[in-house]
């Protein structure tokens, strides 16, 4: 049985290619099913059909055919991956290896759900558990998927590099647009409140109170709410500062605060910084440490690609092994039948024996056969991981007698 | 007599791997500063097996024919490190928590060699002599004031990781998110409940020492005043705080009351416990 890859992805297609071939769960599913032993993994970066068939030849032109006929633009942009290969790039994928943003955590799920989707078999089976596995292993072993990868989850990370957990603290957030929205979506990941929204234009800024669970008010409010918010992120498209430091320190009565000013021009006066337990963040700030944590990931990427080419390996060699496993189920049948038959042949002896000698008397012929047929198995498995397997697996066969019946 | 020659080359031979795990955990803190991952688990690792190396020494010193050398301060000092070490193990575990070795544990490995010079590891040296105070007083006093030395010193090593955090927090310093520290608010908590289990241990020892000494008619030497003017920074630290005044200015007054504990432990001793 071997496996075969066919897909496209970030690096080879743009994404009007991409979307012509994205599929949703059902989609990917019922492709799946028709293409036999075979999972669909269909994220926003890639679609890629695996298929474990014994002719590799007629797996990759039905995963092909079954792309093209999605789309006939995307076969130059189609990737062909087989056995050990196919198996290498799957690990990183599931490890972030292969993502936009490298060790980004949410591909793991997205594996997941196209093993759970697709009509994998044995081998299918395996090789996407191994994938999990490694997806897991690679985010618990290194720093890849650790520091975040976006400004507005840096925004967050900062809060709670002051704070520690967020669950209960509050945030007023300045300004009802998309960006301040994003990072007020990181903040409420992580359990903090957003409490009050304050923008220019009353509508907006209520519709996003709303959709929050919390207060509208107009900008010239504040300062007076700074006494009960932790976190302030602001995003408007005032020409000057919307919050000065002296309003700060005049409205915070002592409180500890984190600013994150991710407007441009800046909405929030830099002489905050300054002031004790103030910290300010502008987007200058929050980029740089992006683009930092990214040269981490990527600095980790050379421990989780050995991570992912050890687990590789060790597919490899599961994969040789089915080879043999059948000529090894062979053997031992074999041998157990003959040790069976021996002893019922000697049953008349053997009657006279009580109970437990006629337990150790079994005990004994079977790890004779086992001590036996030891070696032979262990180098069987080893050969397989060469190319020699099937040629001992043969031998095997015709030493010992084994039938066609008994074998493949 | 045997016994007791055995009993100190085993002192011997536990001391040198004490000083060689702690002095490895000090580096391996270092290099976890530099690069978080290996370098963090072996220094971990490092101050777990050290600890329980010096719990030994501490045991065999203990069961020696003259008793544990509580009663010099060469001793008590040991102890103290000991005492230090054992308490950060509770936090230090912690992936987010293991910068705050390389405050403790530099410390922890200089304080052993120090207390090494002065006979405090040794079995039967003669420096140590059995105490003229009774057990009970022992661990009153020696005990409890060194248990809340020990306090001191880690509130102290939680608000230096404090004062270090926010410093890179005030720098906007691009590497902030890479190198995991604990969280402002996590520090500021910790280092107030450190302070706040240990003054009262201190208020109890030292009321039994004063109490002794009181009833022995003994002088009140410059040890004692030391040791008193500790605890009115730390007592003034809880009250403070009490009063709003937290973070960095909070984590300033911990480390002045820590400078205060330095003296005690390394500066005056020779008063005390002459």
């Amino acid at each position: 049985m071997h496996l075969a890859l066919v897909g496209t992805s970030h690096h080879h297609a743009p994404v009007e290619l991409r979307e012509r071939v994205a599929l949703d769960r059902d989609e990917a599913s019922a492709l799946a099913e028709r293409l036999g032993e075979a999972v669909c993994l269909s994220t926003c970066n890639r679609t890629e059909l695996y298929v474990a068939a014994d002719d590799l030849e007629d797996a990759e032109r039905r995963a092909v055919d079954a792309l093209v006929e999605l789309e006939p633009r995307v076969e130059p942009a189609l990737y062909r991956l087989r056995d050990q290969a196919a198996a290498l790039h799957l690990f990183r994928v599931a490890a972030g290896l292969d993502s936009l943003v490298p060790g980004e955590g949410e591909i793991l799920g997205q594996v997941r759900a196209a093993h759970a989707a697709g009509s994998p078999g044995r081998l299918l089976d395996r090789v996407f558990r191994q994938a999990l596995h490694t997806g897991r292993k690679v985010r618990a072993q290194t720093a890849i998927g650790e520091s975040p990868s976006s400004v507005s989850a840096a925004a967050a990370a900062l809060a709670e590099q002051v704070f520690g957990e967020l669950g209960g603290r509050t945030i007023l957030l300045v300004g009802a647009g998309k960006i301040s929205e994003q990072a007020a979506r990181n903040l409420l990941s992580r359990g903090a409140r957003i409490a009050f929204v304050a923008n220019r234009t009353a509508e907006h800024g209520s519709e996003l109170a709303v959709r929050f669970g919390a207060e509208a008010i107009p900008l010239e409010r504040i300062g007076d709410e700074l006494s009960h918010a932790d976190v302030v992120v602001s995003s408007t498209s005032a020409p000057g500062y919307v919050l000065d430091a002296a309003t700060v320190d005049r409205s915070r009565r002592g409180r500890q605060l984190l600013f994150i000013d991710l407007a441009v021009p800046r909405d929030l006066d830099p002489a905050i910084h300054e002031l004790d337990g103030c910290y300010l963040y502008d987007i200058d700030d929050l980029e740089a440490i992006v683009s930092e944590t990214l040269a981490g990931r990527r600095g980790e990427a050379a421990r989780a690609e050995a991570l992912v080419a050890s687990e590789a390996e060790k597919f490899h060699e599961w994969q040789a092994a089915l080879d043999v496993v059948p000529a090894i189920a062979s053997l031992r049948a074999r041998a157990e039948e003959i040790r069976e038959g021996e002893l019922r042949k000697a049953e008349g002896l053997l009657g006279r024996l009580d109970e437990g000698e006629r337990r150790a008397v079994e005990s004994i012929t079977t790890q004779i056969v086992n001590k036996l047929l030891h070696l032979p198995t262990v180098r069987l498995k080893q050969a397989a991981v060469s190319a020699d397997g099937v040629i001992y697996a043969d031998a095997v066969r015709h030493l010992f007698g084994l039938g066609e019946e008994d074998g493949r | 007599m045997r016994t007791s020659a055995s009993r100190c080359r085993l002192a011997e031979l536990l001391f040198w791997p004490v000083l060689l795990l702690y002095g490895e955990a000090a580096v391996g803190y270092f290099g976890e500063a530099r690069r978080p991952g290996a370098a963090g688990r072996a220094a971990t690792w490092g101050v777990r097996l050290g600890w329980l190396a010096q719990t030994a020494l501490l045991g065999v010193q203990a069961a020696r024919e003259d008793g544990f050398p509580w009663g010099t301060w060469a001793g008590s000092l040991n102890l103290f490190v000991w005492l230090v070490v054992g308490a950060y193990l509770i936090w230090g575990c912690r992936k987010p928590f293991r910068l705050l070795g390389l405050a403790v544990m530099p410390l922890a490995a200089t304080l052993l060699v120090v207390s090494r010079a002065g006979g405090g590891t040794a079995v039967g040296t003669g420096v140590g002599g059995r105490s003229h105070y009774s057990n009970l007083f022992l661990v009153l006093h020696v005990g409890l004031v060194l248990a809340a030395f020990a306090g001191f010193t880690l509130a102290a090593s939680l608000s230096a990781l404090y004062i270090w955090q926010e410093r890179r927090l005030k720098r906007r310093e691009a590497t902030i998110l890479r190198r995991p520290a604990p969280s402002l608010a996590t520090l500021d908590r910790l280092a107030a409940r450190t302070v706040a289990f240990a003054l009262p241990a201190l208020t109890l020892g030292a009321a039994v020492g004063i109490a002794r000494l009181v009833s022995d008619g003994d002088r009140v030497d410059a040890l004692v005043v030391a040791t008193l003017a500790t605890w009115a920074v730390f007592a003034a630290y809880l009250v403070a705080r009490a009063r709003g005044v937290t973070g960095r200015r909070a984590a300033y007054v911990a480390l002045a009351g820590f400078a205060l504990v330095i003296v005690v432990r390394l500066a005056l001793p020779s008063v005390h416990f002459a």
